[in-house]
């Protein structure tokens, strides 16, 4: 088997598996609700919201107590009848727009936004001018040799016959 | 040309290790509240059993600068914080309120105050830590600074060491009373 091959069969094993694998959450039975419309409209927002004590999670992934305590907020707005956008609004207006997993699209936040695409750009600018400076350099080596390169290369050429015959 | 290519690297590193030079002190765990110079949320929190006043809004709107130590009996840190919450109480001439939060059971905090020693004007409880969410509490313990009207005007995330107090709380206090 071939190396791109093994390195394919690699990226499959890895990402397969992965993708087919549902992450683990840590919703405790007790809060789940009865009513499935909004349980599920529950666990929308809770895989939006980051838990704050461990930054990296969403509150409905996290095990801390604050997350836990959130999950059940969230919940019983719901239950309130509120609306999906006003509870992240009531969580955001106590935790700021950094419990947003997705942050919102703001002058604050422009480049954190655009610096992917700027970063593509200017990638994109560099590989085109690498590729033409190299075009560049071999179309300006001519295929055939000059004048002087012919000559010394034929000097050449004898004297190695005169040393061969020798 | 071939100049200006080699000094991208350079440019690139010296950028880099401003970046790394300015936030080399930042704690990224810290996360600015975002209720500073808004008013304090509205509260009522019954007092720990045997104390005959609790903690509410009002308490912070009376026209004196104020701090709000949140705290918990079960959380290291506050233990450790304690005795400068009890110097801040001597050495700034401002009313200090409790935040119990979030105790197992009503005794823990009682207990824990006794222990320690309370510097505390009234301490609310807050067994569910719903008043804590509305405050912002992510991490106990935290300290807030009230102006007279009820606005928080900053708070300080995790244990107050020494320096802190000294640095940063007193002369915030001392600022806002002007």
């Amino acid at each position: 088997m071939n190396r791109p091959f093994l390195i394919l069969l690699g990226v499959i094993g890895v990402t397969v598996p992965l993708l087919l694998s549902s992450p683990a959450h840590a919703v405790n039975p007790d809060e789940i609700l009865s009513n499935t419309v909004l349980e599920e409209r529950a666990r929308d927002i809770s895989q939006e919201l980051r838990c704050l004590v461990c930054q990296n999670q969403s509150i409905d992934d996290s095990d801390a107590d604050l997350a836990r305590d959130l999950r059940v907020l969230v919940r019983e707005r719901l239950v309130a009848g509120d609306t999906d956008q006003q509870v992240i609004d009531y969580i955001v207006a106590r935790y700021g727009d950094y419990v947003l997993l997705n942050p919102p699209l703001k002058p604050e936040t422009y480049v954190l936004w655009a610096s992917p695409i700027v970063l593509a750009i200017l990638a994109l600018i560099a590989v085109a001018a690498f590729y033409r400076r190299k075009q560049r350099e071999s179309g300006a080596k001519p295929d055939k040799l000059s004048k002087d390169e012919q000559t010394r290369l034929n000097e050449i050429l004898e004297t190695a016959q005169k040393d061969g015959s020798k | 040309m071939r100049f200006s290519l080699a000094v991208i690297p350079l440019v690139l590193f010296a950028a880099l290790a401003g970046i790394f030079l300015i936030n080399i002190d930042k704690d990224s765990s810290v996360v600015p509240s975002v209720l500073i110079d808004k008013p304090a949320p509205d509260f009522s929190l019954p007092p720990l059993p045997g104390a005959d006043k609790g903690l509410s809004r009002a308490d912070l709107t009376k026209g004196k600068v104020s701090v709000l130590n949140v705290f918990a009996s079960w959380c290291i840190p506050c233990r450790a914080e304690h005795p400068m919450i009890k110097r801040l109480s001597n050495e700034a001439d401002v009313p200090i309120f409790g935040l119990n939060y979030k105790e197992k059971d009503p005794q823990d905090g009682v207990k824990w105050l006794e222990e320690l020693g309370n510097p505390y004007q009234a301490v609310g409880m807050d067994l569910s830590g719903r008043t804590g969410i509305d405050f912002g509490v992510y991490g106990v313990p935290e300290t807030f600074i009230i102006d007279g009207q009820g606005q928080i005007k900053y708070k300080h995330i995790g244990p107050v060491t020494s320096e802190v107090l000294e640095k940063v709380l007193l002369p915030k206090i001392a600022e806002l009373k002007g």
